[in-house]
Order: C-alpha cells, then sequence, then structure tokens
C-alpha cells in the first residue's frame, strides 16, 4: 500500500465568534432552547442575519427525537451545508474539521458550528442508560455507575501503571478551579484546595468528587468562514493550522492507557509546522484528570508514562508555567453535554484573538485544542486535536 | 475470606418490607444469546466461525474480520482481573440501596475484556473465574469467582443476589406423598434450608415413606392439596408470607395417548392436578413471593416447577401426559413474566422418566427422585432457569436444538 496522500493545509480558513450560553445545573427548557439562543448570539456578535448562516455542525445529544435536519426548521435555517456530529467530547475537533473545508472548498460561506444540550433532572440517569448497545447490553447492568465508574478503572489502570497519585489529579483539577475563578460563567466559582479534594466524597475508588464533571445545560458555538470574509466584515479570528482526528484507535489494549492521539501526533505538528515548545495554551478534554495526564503523553508534550513527572513541574494556571484549561474547564465550568467539547475552541479563539473572558494568557499565539469522546463500552472511542494560530 | 451467613432473626413485624427493584433488563437481541447461556449455566462468548476471533460485548459483525457468522459458543472462563472499582454513587435505584458495589476488568485468556460483578473473595491482579449468571431481574450479567471455590463463597452477599440459594430459606414442597417430594424435603433440609414445609393432602391417610419424612430436620408437614383451592388458600394465609422457595412436586403420570383414553375423566384429573394445581398455586402463593424479592437474606426466591422433558416434544406412548405438561410449561413462561418484577425466578426442571412406579414399563436411563431433588438443588445453588436432569432430557435437548421435526418422528418410533 502507498503511504498516505500529504494533507491540504487550512489555508486561508478561520475560526472566530466565540459563543457561550451561561451554563445552567438543571434547565427546563430543551436543547432546541439552548442552541437557538446561541445561534441568536451568534448572529448578533458576528452582525451577520440567519439566513447569511448556510452552513451547519450541530453537535447535541437531548435533539431527539429531531436530528440537524428538523432543527434546521425549528430554527428556521436553510443551510445549502450541514453536518450533524455528536460525538461527545470530539465534538469540537470534528466539527471544525467538517467545516474547515467545506468552507475551503466553496461549499459554504459561512458554516455554524453549534453545541448544546439541556440538562433535565433525570436526564443525566436516562443517557447512561440508553448511551449506546454496548453500554445498555454490558456496562449500565453492572452498577449503574456511569462514566465515572468506567474511568475510575481507566484511572486506576493508569496510576498501577506509572505511579500517578491521586495528588497528581488533584493538582490538575485546582489548577482549573483556580483558572476559573476569572470566569463568571463557571458553574463552580469557588476555591479548590488540594485537601479539599483529598478528602471528597469518593464517588467510585479511585475517583471522588472533584475529579468528575457536573452534568449541566449550555451551549457553546463559534462561526467558521474564509479569513477575508471575516475581515471584510471585521471578526477577530484564528488561522486553523492542523487537526487530526481517529476512532476506536489500539482496540487491542485491554484497558486504555493511550488514546487515539498516539497514532496521528506526528501528523498534528507536521501539518502545522511547529513543535510542542512553541505551543502558548493548551485546551485538553478534561471530563477526568486521568484524560488530561494521558493527552499530555500522547499529544507530545512529555513520553508516555511520564504524564505524572510532567504534572509535577507546572502549575497549568492562565499566568503560570504551561497555561492550561484556561477557563476552567469543564471540571470547573460544567460539562455541558457534547458544548464540553466546543468548550477548549472558544477559549482558544477568545485567548488568541485578545478577548478573553478571565485572565489572558501572555503572548498568545498559537493554541492546542483536544477533544476525546463516545465511552462506549469501557473506553472513550474518539479523539481529536486541532492547532490554532493568532491571525497576523 | 466471605463471612458466612447468618440465620436471620425472625422479622419485626411493624417493619417495611424492602420492595423489590431489580437493575436495568434491556439487551439487544443478540446480547440474549447470553441470556440463553445463563439460563442454562453456560458460559458462551461470540466466537468467529471464520477468523475463531472470541469476542465481547456481543456484536452483530466479527470486529477482526467483519464477518456475520458469530455464534455463541462455550468459551474458557479463565481470566485476569486487571483493574476493578468500587462505585459509590450509582443512578439506577438498585444498585443505589446496595453500594458499595465493585466491578472490574478481567482479561480472559481467550481475548476479550469484560466488564463484570466481583466476588468478595477476589483482588485486582488476581486470577479469575468469570461466571454467567442471571441477575435479579432475569438479565444476564458477567461476575468474576475466586480461581478456586473459597469458604462461604455462596454466601458473597453480591453473588447471592444472582442465585437462590436453600440455605436460611424456607421451602414449601406442594407434595410429599411421592417419592420425588420426599427427596426434595431430604435434599432441602441437608441444604441448609431453614424450614421445609411438605404439603400432604389429607394427612390422616397414611402413604409410604411418611416416617422418614417425618424424622427429616427442619421438615414441617402441612396439609395442602393442589386439587383443592381452599387448601391452597389456607395454607398460603398461613404461612405464604415465610416461603422462600416452592417446589411443586404434585404428579400425575398416565401412560396412554389420545384415542385410547375414553372420554376426558383421566385427562380432566391429569390438567387439575398438573396445570390447574399450578395456576392454583400461583394465585395463591405468587403475590407473596412477588412482594418480599428483597427481604433480606431470606428474600423470596424460586418458584420451581418439575416439567416431563415431553412438555417440549410430545412422546405418545406418554401422549397426554405429555401435553398436560406442556401446559405447565407454557404457563409457567407466563409465571416467570409476573414474578420477574419481585426478583423471584421462576426454574423449570425438564426431567427424563423416573425410576418411579408410573414408569414401570420405560427402559432405563431413568432418574432417581433423589437424583433429581439433587439436581434441583444444585441448580437453585446456581442460579439457573432452565435445567435438564438425566440422559433422556439431555438427549432430547440435543435433538430438538438440531430438528425438531426429526425428534417428533422419531418419538411416535
Amino acid at each position: 500500500m502507498n503511504s498516505a496522500p500529504v494533507r491540504t493545509a487550512y489555508d486561508g480558513v478561520v475560526a472566530c465568534v466565540p459563543i457561550t450560553v451561561p451554563y445552567r445545573r438543571y434547565s427546563t427548557n430543551s436543547a432546541h432552547w439552548w442552541i437557538g439562543r446561541a445561534l441568536h448570539d451568534l448572529t448578533r456578535a458576528a452582525n451577520i442575519r440567519p439566513k447569511d448562516i448556510d452552513g451547519l455542525v450541530l453537535s447535541s445529544f437531548t435533539t431527539a427525537p429531531d436530528t440537524a435536519v428538523g432543527m434546521t426548521q425549528h430554527l428556521g435555517l436553510s443551510p445549502r451545508w450541514l453536518d450533524y456530529v455528536p460525538m461527545g467530547g470530539a465534538s469540537g475537533v470534528v466539527g471544525l474539521r467538517r467545516a474547515a473545508r467545506a468552507v475551503q472548498c466553496g461549499d459554504a460561506q459561512f458554516v455554524a458550528c453549534v453545541a448544546g444540550d439541556t440538562n433535565h433532572v433525570d436526564s443525566f440517569r436516562k443517557t447512561l442508560a440508553s448511551f449506546s448497545r454496548f453500554a445498555q447490553d454490558a456496562v449500565y447492568p453492572y452498577g449503574s455507575g456511569g462514566a465515572n465508574a468506567s474511568f475510575a478503572l481507566i484511572t486506576k489502570n493508569y496510576m498501577n501503571l506509572y505511579g500517578a497519585t491521586r495528588e497528581d489529579f488533584g493538582k490538575l483539577c485546582v489548577a482549573q478551579r483556580d483558572n476559573a475563578l476569572s470566569i463568571p460563567f463557571a458553574m463552580m466559582k469557588k476555591k479548590l484546595t488540594l485537601d479539599e479534594y483529598m478528602n471528597a466524597r469518593p464517588i467510585s475508588d479511585p475517583l471522588h468528587l472533584f475529579d468528575c464533571v457536573m452534568p449541566c445545560a449550555g451551549a457553546e458555538a463559534f462561526l467558521v468562514c474564509r479569513a477575508d470574509v471575516a475581515k471584510s466584515i471585521n471578526l477577530p479570528a484564528v488561522r486553523v493550522l492542523s487537526t487530526i482526528e481517529r476512532h476506536n484507535a489500539f482496540p487491542d489494549d485491554p484497558i486504555q492507557y493511550r488514546g487515539g492521539w498516539a497514532m496521528d501526533i506526528d501528523e498534528l505538528w507536521q501539518m502545522a509546522g511547529v513543535k510542542p515548545a512553541d505551543v502558548d495554551l493548551v485546551q485538553t478534554y478534561d471530563d477526568y484528570p486521568v484524560i488530561v495526564t494521558m493527552q499530555f503523553e500522547d499529544l507530545g508534550f512529555c513520553a508516555k508514562g511520564e504524564g505524572p513527572d510532567f504534572v509535577r513541574s507546572h502549575t497549568f494556571t492562565t499566568e503560570g508555567s504551561f497555561p492550561h484549561n484556561t477557563s476552567g474547564g469543564q471540571l470547573s465550568a460544567g460539562q455541558a453535554g457534547a458544548a464540553g467539547g466546543y468548550l477548549g475552541f472558544t477559549e482558544s479563539i477568545r485567548q488568541l484573538t485578545g478577548a478573553p473572558i478571565g485572565k489572558q494568557v501572555k503572548d498568545a499565539e498559537l493554541a492546542l485544542v483536544s477533544g476525546f469522546g463516545m465511552i462506549n463500552y469501557d473506553r472513550g472511542l474518539s479523539s481529536g486535536a486541532a492547532l490554532l494560530a493568532r491571525a497576523p | 475470606m466471605t463471612e458466612p451467613l447468618v440465620r436471620p432473626k425472625r422479622k419485626d413485624p411493624l417493619r417495611k418490607t424492602r420492595q423489590p427493584l431489580y437493575p436495568q433488563l434491556i439487551r439487544s437481541r443478540t446480547a440474549h444469546g447470553l441470556t440463553a447461556a445463563a439460563a442454562q449455566g453456560r458460559f458462551e462468548l461470540q466466537t468467529c466461525l471464520e477468523c475463531k476471533t472470541i469476542f465481547y460485548p456481543p456484536r452483530d459483525a466479527c470486529p477482526k474480520c467483519l464477518s456475520a457468522r458469530v455464534p455463541f459458543v462455550p468459551v474458557d472462563n479463565n481470566g485476569t482481573l486487571l483493574a476493578e472499582t468500587t462505585i459509590r454513587t450509582s443512578t439506577d435505584p438498585y444498585f443505589r440501596e446496595r453500594t458499595p458495589w465493585r466491578t472490574g476488568l478481567t482479561k480472559l485468556d481467550c481475548g476479550p475484556v469484560v466488564l463484570s460483578h466481583i466476588h468478595g473473595d477476589v483482588r485486582e491482579g488476581e486470577r479469575v473465574r468469570l461466571d454467567l449468571k442471571l441477575d435479579k431481574g432475569g438479565a444476564p450479567v458477567m461476575i468474576a469467582l475466586p480461581e478456586k471455590d473459597t469458604p462461604n463463597m455462596a454466601d458473597d452477599p453480591h453473588l447471592r443476589e444472582m442465585t437462590c440459594d436453600p440455605k436460611f430459606r424456607r421451602v414449601l414442597i406442594t407434595d410429599g406423598r411421592t417419592e420425588v417430594g420426599q427427596a426434595m424435603a431430604e435434599a432441602f433440609s441437608k441444604a441448609g434450608a431453614t424450614i421445609v414445609f411438605v404439603g400432604i393432602a389429607d394427612p390422616w391417610k397414611p402413604f409410604p415413606g411418611q416416617d422418614r419424612l417425618r424424622q427429616i430436620e427442619r421438615v414441617e408437614i402441612v396439609p395442602l392439596d393442589v386439587t383443592d383451592t381452599e387448601s391452597i388458600t389456607e395454607q398460603a394465609e398461613q404461612n405464604g408470607g415465610r416461603i422462600d422457595i416452592i417446589v411443586n412436586t404434585a404428579e400425575h403420570v398416565r401412560g396412554g395417548g389420545i384415542m385410547q383414553r375414553r372420554g376426558l375423566t383421566v385427562a380432566r384429573e391429569e390438567m387439575d392436578v398438573r396445570y390447574f394445581g399450578l395456576m392454583r398455586l400461583a394465585q395463591a402463593f405468587g403475590p407473596g413471593l412477588r412482594a418480599r424479592g428483597a427481604d433480606g437474606v431470606n428474600s423470596s426466591a424460586a418458584f420451581v416447577n418439575l416439567l416431563s422433558v415431553h412438555a417440549l416434544m410430545n412422546w405418545p406412548a406418554y401422549g397426554a401426559y405429555s401435553a398436560a405438561e406442556a401446559a405447565c410449561q407454557s404457563a409457567a413462561q407466563c409465571l416467570r413474566a409476573e414474578l420477574r418484577p419481585g426478583g423471584v425466578k421462576v426454574m423449570n426442571v425438564f426431567f427424563g422418566p423416573l425410576e418411579t412406579e408410573w414408569f414401570q414399563t420405560v427402559p432405563p436411563p431413568k432418574v432417581t427422585p433423589a437424583a433429581l431433588a439433587k439436581a434441583v438443588v444444585q441448580a437453585l445453588q446456581r442460579g439457573l432457569e432452565d435445567v435438564f436432569v438425566g440422559d433422556i432430557a439431555e438427549d432430547i435437548r440435543a435433538r430438538l436444538a438440531v430438528n425438531p421435526k426429526a425428534l417428533e418422528r422419531e418419538l411416535t418410533e
């Protein structure tokens, strides 16, 4: 078999107009309401009309019985290009990839990427029970601990393999909480100490309360268009340098200790022509801190197994060394379903365009956003990453 | 080490009885391949007929070669428990009231990684045997058991949720006049049942074996006639609230087919003892069983039907008898659906001809009442749903699976 062809760069494609609809723990509103509100805010902020949106990427778990198609009529949109990307934490990366190519090839001019989910009082339990066929047949009947129990096993195995400690994971959670303190949208706005982290209520050993994201309702959105188009209507934008995506990587690993990034990471850096040391801020997908540590390794910031040491050698705060999840990540902002996969994008666009909600990362030129999602049976299946750069 | 169960104290009648709950039952159609295996106590996983890959969870295509020829077949159940967690917060009401609850990932020697419940005597990193069980709701689940049996392992509270162990339970044998009924009484007493109620119709009429029956430890003879609704109702009122396992030993075996019977008298009797008897028992005792499925260590657990294997395929030499047994088998399926919400299993025990007077003319192999009783107790200890006892029953099961039509013809010869 010939080697894979060299991928076309995303020249001339930008992402802009980061939108966050402030999260709520529970909402009596539907996903439709949250998504509609995000698009409303997006058109206002971009100063375009809804009918200018000729491309739409929708990411959501809770629009049932509607899909993206039904949503166009619900919201009165007539896009000539539509994609439905309900890929959980990978939705943001995958949505951006799809949108960037559509814009680059002229299939659409303005692609709105929107992720939103509602959270009714009982929706979390219902989502868990019917999340996937494997979940229904082979996970939920075993204690019904949800993602917490699945990630507890991954965390335990990672601790056994590489000597990570609860303190290591706690350090990440505490740093993210520090970052969240300047974000008014964050669900968790109270300072967290390592003691509080260590002494929190156990959820599923070794996970305790502050290792787990809080499910909530919310929406995130951004706009993808050509750089010249963004410039013509005065939208501060960021360039898309490179992206990767992978599903069901390493199926023969008995327990997940690496994600799909490890398969594709060289391509991410090569395509962008940069190296890990050049990155100014990193937004990982932080459903659980073990996945963050895994991403530091698999994205090339340290070698496999050195995640714990890497954690011990940085502060991860917005103004410290290795700025990471600078809006607090999902662990502090909350997990609004598929919107969790967009959080890193809206935050990175804000940081790279000099318009953060909270504190600014100093001299932010280059950001890495990674996504991870869809725990189908015993592991997260989807992974992706994107490198974004401040526009010249 | 498993703490041995302590005989439960008398229940405070003022205390609320915990309502039965069960884990989520919904399974894909393919996953019911596990249900079929668990119901009969086999450990089976899907195996690709083309590339021989063994895999789990259940799929509709082989994850190595995409073949659709992926039947469930018996496989090696040994493996290593790679990682475990103790769930302390659950969204499901059944588990919520049973936390902490341990689960873990086992790498089977034959390939797949399986998420399972964990027996209390198993620790992370150890060698384990995976077993396939039916949970409280009758859905198939995996449990990691210690590599070798450990003392009192059946008393593990999570394992006991998946079995119907007679230990410390109270049993009703519906007819103690039969040899099978007496063998059952002996076997359940030996298995540690707290009380073995044995029903006797018209107790003043003497019957063979009665002295031996009375001498069995913890046996209590009670008046019960399965053909008499009043007698059954009375017994249910008396003891229904403290009966955890019912074994219906009422039998009515007469040879002959349909045409050589003159009139319906015998057939009516047959149906009265077997089919209507089962209905009377279910109506009188069923609601109590269903309500007490989560009532502590000695919760209600099972309704056992003893059925001729010819319930599944008529044997013309005992043709009318086979038909009555078939009616009972069908009724048992209905009863199974009705008792499931209580976490109570309906166990069907299919036996071949018995070594009793009524099968006098039938050549061997035959099943002795003691062997049948032993099989019933063991099947309850394992939590099975369908049990085949004896060579004839096994033979019929195998032939049914291959070609039911051939079996129908061959049974006429």
